[in-house]
């Protein structure tokens, strides 16, 4: 009846899992009752759940990305914490639990935390900053979403009822095969990843159409923000990549659930095929994930230097570059494998050709920044802090690049000090600095700029308090995933380590307490004009928050910063433009179909993991039902009248006539 | 675009040398008019879902050349593929994408029953498909040569059936939207769809194609 679930999978002989399990049950108790008593769930049905506005989906994808961090995040504590102890002894956390940790730490921050956060600003803000009302498929955008949601709930579940992986981030065969890891921790994985990649590859259809297709009138390939062509670079390998992670963890599938041999030793499978799709999709994952954080970075950098971004077409050329060349570069994960000195050094080449467009973009923002009125704000702290962080790990990865260096620090913690100081410089810190750039767009008030600055210190010194000794100990010869260790070398370095988490921690706690503070004195920090920190590109030619239809009138695009040149020429002039004529804008109406069709995505996910079929024929019947009701549905789109349209859009005109003088000093 | 062809621009300001401005072939700029129609739209967005649905069966393609060899004392392709069958599935499915044509026809004609009839046809056959891969597979595994018997055989089964899957995902799809198209007539949002469908059918047949040469043709001659 309930396939391989019994009271054994839930985790009543270990007190860790247990007593984090029932936290995890209480908190989303507590947030369900609050949200019933306080009366909020008719409110974030109607206008959060069922929303297919692309604003509110963004932000939806933000928040999960930040609370998933703070569960990556502490699975990190964890791991520093055990390895601080584990010198001589066990530490705290044996084996099969450590191994579940690193797996989940891992695979979180990577799909559900860096991956929610980049495709959340991108469908945040690239409509707006092309000009248009929402995405290309606003109700596919909800799915994608939902989706993503769904295998975020997965993993999650994995914490209650069974496990996690223990195989690391990917699972690598043959340790993922049926025989050495006979648990669902793998299944949880596969399904999960299987359930949120279709989600990230929709959400990519979906964006790289809207790019594409979707322009305001006059908006040329070249007259297009960066963080929309760094978008789309982005999107173009989710669209090219995520179906081999598809194929590859099906092909995984079919190994543990029928019999298959594809990477098993046995019958002829080949395990290190399983190294080179994997990686043939997570190569170019890590520039899906790094593209749009540059492309927040050149918003900022530009933005805050009161400059037009430097090198705009040489730009445009090194992320097109980067997105060709992410393809061609995936066996540097795997130079071990032997597959020959040619070979190896083909692809050590190429992987050191990916520096060159990456320095291009360096060397444009260096620029942008020259001779820029630079101010300090919050986004450029974290942007300057990049490109000091990310040129220190793009050098060690040149190193790593090398095959001969690579053998020696292979799987060592070089490797893991080298990737979180990509991932965590890169990606991490372009999406801190996409939150506080496009926050007071997304909510109409700004973040408090002391506790922003109080946690990008905390975050930035305890990032390199807590990675730079990995590379040291990378050198002295220790390898990642260790659960304890006898070497005495080793701990003080190990011990920094976590003190640098520490730092990082109180970080995050700044970032949490940042939130609570300008939400309650957002009344001080309102931005009234749409145009808070006296930006360039559409998405500050509208109202903060944007009002659904996004633009009363789409506008017509004259070159390549139009909101600038309006805004210029309304400072010369010292008046706006003449009022447009309005007309009624069809919207797309609200639906349910991407959170119900991700509930039965759940309940199949699940089931599939403890192979109780009669639940996974119902839900695969409910997700496909949905789809029909979906498509029988008679009204698709609703009028906004004119007179809203027109009221909304004078509010803000006059808004934006009263600060005119204050722009005067800037634009022109 | 090079720095010489903006000769009206007001003052050389550097930062502004060589971008896109209007001063510069400000007729072709006219030319862009804001978003196409939602048939566009759609259509498109659906040719870039079908372009990574082809490299899905890319990396099955691929797994498959690798593992073709390994047969694990198993048997070869070349002992184990019936062409007869497979030529009779491949007629299957040509003559169902030349009737879904005819039904995409229909479609332009607005001609209901022309449309139900070609789309009941492509049914039928694609049905006549599915049915011969089973019985390929069924006869497969009773002999012992199922996916479990070599890693050859575990990519063959996998791309086979990854194709034969999609076909019947397609199947539900088809008749999904006869009932549309009886229950709600051919609206606009149900052209679109019809037109998604169709694009996807003809892309299952190509590849098809590339599956019986590289499988089924390849496989018996080697």
């Amino acid at each position: 009846m309930l396939g391989k679930l019994s009271w054994a999978a839930f985790p009543f002989d270990q007190p860790i899992p247990l007593v984090t399990s029932v936290l995890v049950v209480l908190t989303m108790l507590g947030v369900l009752g609050l949200v019933v008593a306080k009366g909020w769930a008719p409110y974030l049905w109607r206008e959060w759940i069922t929303s297919v506005d692309h604003k509110r989906i963004g932000v939806m994808y933000i928040v999960l990305s930040q609370v998933m961090l703070l569960r990556g995040f502490s699975d990190a504590l964890l791991m520093r914490s055990q390895q601080a102890l584990a010198f001589h002894s066990a530490g705290y956390l044996p084996p099969e639990h450590y191994d579940q940790i690193f797996s989940a730490h891992g695979t979180i921050m990577i799909f559900f935390v860096a991956m929610t956060s980049m495709v959340g600003l991108m469908n945040f803000a690239v409509p707006l900053q092309l000009g248009i009302r929402d995405v290309a498929f606003p109700t596919l955008n909800s799915v994608s979403f939902w989706l993503t949601a769904s295998g975020v709930l997965l993993v999650n579940i994995s914490l209650v009822v069974g496990e996690f992986a223990r195989t690391g981030w990917l699972p690598y065969p043959p340790l993922s095969e049926l025989r050495y890891s006979p648990g669902v921790g793998v299944d949880y994985w596969l399904w999960a990843l299987q359930i949120s990649g279709v989600g990230t590859l929709l959400a990519g259809i979906n964006l790289v159409t809207t790019i594409l297709k979707m322009r305001a009138p006059g908006m040329t390939y070249l007259r297009m923000p960066m963080f929309c062509w760094t978008s789309l670079a982005s999107n173009l390998l989710i669209v090219a990549a995520f179906p081999i992670l598809t194929a590859t963890s099906a092909m995984l599938l079919l190994d543990r659930y029928l019999g298959f041999h594809f990477f098993t030793n046995e019958a002829g499978g080949n395990v290190m095929m399983f190294m080179n799709l994997i990686w043939a999709w997570g190569h170019p994952e890590v520039y899906i994930l790094v593209l749009p954080a540059f492309g927040v970075f050149s918003e900022v950098i530009s933005t805050f230097s009161g400059k037009p971004l430097f090198g705009y077409r040489s730009m445009v050329m090194a992320t097109m570059a980067i997105c060709v060349l992410a393809f061609m570069v995936w066996l540097h994960h795997f130079f071990t494998m032997g597959a020959g000195g040619d070979v190896n050094g083909f692809f050590g080449i190429m992987t050191m050709v990916i520096a060159v467009p990456t320095g291009v973009k360096i060397f444009n923002w260096m620029f942008t920044l020259y001779g820029g009125r630079i101010r300090y704000e919050t986004p450029v702290l974290w942007s300057i802090a990049f490109m000091v962080t990310f040129v220190i790990g793009g050098m060690t990865g040149v190193l790593l690049a090398v095959p001969p260096a690579d053998f020696v620090l292979h799987n060592s913690l070089f490797l893991v000090a080298h990737f979180h100081n990509v991932v965590i410089g890169g990606v991490l810190f372009g999406a801190f600095a996409g939150y506080a750039y496009w926050f007071p767009k997304a909510f109409g008030f700004r973040l408090h700029d002391g506790w922003g600055k109080a946690a990008f210190w905390f975050w930035l010194v305890g990032f390199y308090v807590a990675f730079m000794p990995l590379y040291w100990l990378g050198f002295m010869g220790m390898t990642r995933r260790m659960q304890h260790y006898e070497v005495a070398e080793w701990r003080p370095w190990l011990m920094v380590a976590a003190a640098g988490a520490v730092l990082i921690l109180i970080g995050i706690v700044c970032q949490v307490v940042q939130l609570i503070v300008s939400i309650r004195r957002r009344d001080q920090m309102r931005d009234l004009t749409g145009d808070p920190w006296d930006g360039r590109s559409l998405e500050w030619a509208t109202a903060s928050p944007p009002p659904a239809f996004n633009f009363a009138v789409l506008p017509q695009v004259r070159g390549q910063e139009t909101y600038w040149d309006i805004k210029s020429n309304a400072v010369r002039s010292g008046a706006l433009e003449s009022e447009p004529g309005y007309e009624a804008i069809e919207a797309p109406r609200n639906s349910p179909t991407g959170f119900v069709c991700a509930f039965f995505a759940t309940v199949t996910g699940f089931a599939l993991s403890w192979h109780i079929w009669w639940m996974v024929a119902l839900g695969l019947l409910g997700a496909f039902a949905t789809f029909v009701v979906f498509a029988w549905r008679d009204r698709v789109e609703l009028e906004i009248p004119v007179e809203r349209i027109a009221e909304v859009d004078r509010a803000n005109r006059s808004a934006r006539l009263a600060a005119l003088p204050q722009y005067a000093g800037n634009a022109g | 675009m090079t720095i010489g062809a903006a000769p009206s621009a007001a003052e050389p300001v550097p930062h502004r040398l060589g971008r896109d401005d209007d001063s510069v072939n400000r007729s072709r700029r006219e030319t862009a008019t804001g978003p196409p129609s939602k048939r566009v739209i759609v259509g498109y967005g659906f040719w870039i879902f079908l372009l990574s649905d082809i490299v899905l069966f890319s990396a099955f393609f691929a797994t498959y050349g690798v593992l073709a060899g390994a047969t694990a004392g198993g048997p070869t392709g070349r002992q184990i593929f019936d062409l007869t069958n497979v030529k009779i599935e491949t007629g299957c499915l040509l003559a169902s994408s030349f009737c879904c044509g005819l039904a995409s026809i229909g479609v332009g004609l607005r001609n209901k029953t022309m449309f139900h009839a070609s789309m009941a046809i492509t049914f039928l056959l694609g049905a006549a498909f599915i049915l011969l891969e089973l019985k390929e597979f069924a006869d497969l595994v009773a002999a012992g040569n199922g996916p479990g018997r070599s890693a050859f055989l575990s990519a063959f089964f996998a791309l086979v059936g990854c194709h034969g899957l999609h076909v019947c995902v397609g199947l539900l799809w088809l008749l999904t939207m006869m009932a549309q198209v009886l229950a709600k007539g051919f609206r606009d949002d149900i052209l679109r769809r019809i037109l998604c469908f169709s694009l996807f059918w003809h892309a299952l047949d190509i590849v098809w194609v590339a599956l019986f040469t590289v499988v089924y043709v390849i496989g018996a001659m080697t």
